[in-house]
């Protein structure tokens, strides 16, 4: 295995490796903002959903585990190519005047750093329920954890929906370039396809962040309404 | 004939472990028709009339051809005019009066060796390491004996425009090689002369611009805006493709008693 060792510490190869873990988590974040859709169809859909979803077992931790081995993987990877590019450069221009790169893809670093306490205050709070402990984990009517009034509770407080909007903006941006940026990593590019596959990046990102910020915000207006209320 | 002054903030440095830093010289009496060169070579007239080192610049065709000169200009290589060298920028781009930066390439992988000249020794040694074919000796075979598509020799030879500056590297927010070596790669990817070696080409090239210390891509496209022969970063795509076939189908070579290459 000395050549796929090499491989991954070469320059494609860790442009590769960046790609493809942003891919599955890419992905991961699609399957994601599908499922928060269901907020829209009610208390018990929602919970049920998530029902499924905790209950789920031996596949639950398998996904979990891998997720988690994909992020840790991406991250651990793009704090080296940093240093490594850092490094390539080490006087920097007096004056240097980009003209094709975006602020999205020269924000990379700093949009995922953030996004990694993003999601760790993320899991903290819906996962661990350690951010709004005196919702989390309340039973609906069907006995199932009422992940449904855990939401609406949440983004009722307008400094959570703040900081989860600037989240999601961040997340937007980071794949704007990332979510097309992967395409060319891996040498998957043709003049037929390439131009309508370049927009690709930036329509993930409308769709996610339509996607993701449509239920707390109708939340925020008062369209998703606590059961009862 | 209209003449201008300007003021060119050049960087400079006595050697390589020597510090630099920019210094700022009035120019006067600048054609319009000049070269950028042709106005440094004024400034260093001027220099020497006052007794002080002239800059030391490369350049050597003055035809965009070579590849030797190689001027960051107001944070653009080459100055950012499209398709352009430095050699083949005019004067009468700039307005009197100007207030122009001139930096050498900035890359670990090109140290400075005086004032505005960098070693571009690293490109060598990528090229080194795989940028060739293997022919037979003898007489030259007979031309057009092999078939090759017009696209494949249109592509091939639009690669093949690569003059070496490092114009690439030095747009590069990472410092990164890739469109040089990717345009070394397609040149001889796309012709039949260039299969028997191709995927062994791909790794040896790339793993040669790692170890001469260039910074990774990012998929900026930096690179592609830069350079001068209006290289495409599909190459780098091909040579991705390339590298990744190389890795994981390319069956191990036996190295025992391996000549060059
Ligand atoms: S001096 Fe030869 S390309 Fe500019």
């Amino acid at each position: 295995m000395s050549w796929f060792s090499s491989y991954v510490r070469s320059s494609i190869g860790a442009k590769q490796v960046m790609a493809a873990t942003g891919l599955a988590m890419v992905l991961f974040a699609i399957v994601h903002m599908l499922g928060h859709l269901g907020m829209f169809s009610g208390q018990d859909a929602y919970n049920a959903y998530a029902h499924f979803l905790q209950t789920l077992g031996g596949p639950k931790w398998i996904a979990r585990g891998g997720l988690l081995a994909v992020f840790v993987v991406h991250v651990a990877s793009a704090m080296r190519l940093v240093a490594r590019n850092r490094a390539a450069r080490p006087v920097a221009y007096a004056v240097y005047k980009p003209v094709r790169s975006t602020l999205m893809s020269r924000t990379m670093a700093m949009t995922g750093l953030v996004l990694l306490a993003f999601i760790i205050y993320h899991l903290l709070h819906f996962t661990l329920g350690m951010v709004q402990p005196e919702f989390f984990h309340k039973l609906d009517q069907a006995g199932r954890y009422d992940a449904y009034s855990m939401f609406v509770r949440g983004f009722q407080n307008v400094g959570i929906f703040a900081s989860y909007l600037v989240a999601i903006l961040l997340l937007s941006l980071h794949l704007g370039h990332g979510a097309s940026s992967w395409l060319q990593s891996l040498g998957l590019r043709h003049p037929k396809y390439s131009p309508k596959l370049d927009k690709l990046g930036p329509a993930i990102s409308l769709i996610l962040f339509l996607g993701y910020m449509a239920p707390p915000t109708a939340v925020l207006l008062g369209l998703i309404k606590l059961p009862g209320a | 004939m209209s003449t201008m002054n300007l003021t060119v903030h050049v960087w400079r440095q006595k050697d390589a472990r020597s510090p630099g830093k920019m210094v700022p010289y009035k120019v006067s009496g600048v054609s319009e028709h000049a070269s950028f060169l042709e106005m440094l070579d004024v400034l260093n007239e001027q220099l020497i009339d006052k007794g002080e080192e002239p800059i030391a610049f490369d350049h050597d065709c003055r035809e965009g051809i070579c590849g030797m000169c190689s001027l960051m200009i107001d944070g653009r290589p080459h100055g950012g005019q499209a398709g352009t060298t430095t050699c083949q920028l005019h004067m009468r781009k700039f307005k009197n009066g100007d207030e122009i930066y001139v930096e050498p390439w900035r890359a670990a992988a090109f140290p400075v060796l005086r004032d505005l000249c960098v070693d571009r020794t690293a490109f060598e040694k990528v090229q080194q390491a795989g940028g060739f074919v293997t022919a037979n000796v003898g007489s030259a075979p007979d031309a057009n004996s092999v078939p090759i598509a017009k696209e494949a020799a249109d592509r091939a030879f639009e690669a093949a425009a690569c003059i070496g500056c490092g114009a690439c590297v030095a747009a590069c927010p990472n410092g990164s090689a890739m469109l040089y070596v990717a345009a070394k790669l397609t040149h001889l990817h796309m012709l039949p002369q260039g299969q028997p070696e191709r995927l062994h080409r791909a790794q040896a090239m790339v793993n040669a611009m790692d170890a001469a210390g260039f910074g990774n891509c990012s998929n900026h496209y930096e690179c592609e805006a830069a350079c001068p022969k209006d290289i495409s970063r599909d190459t780098i795509a091909l040579m991705n493709r390339d590298f990744t076939k190389g890795t994981f189908a390319h069956r191990p070579r036996d190295t025992k008693g391996d000549g060059a290459g």
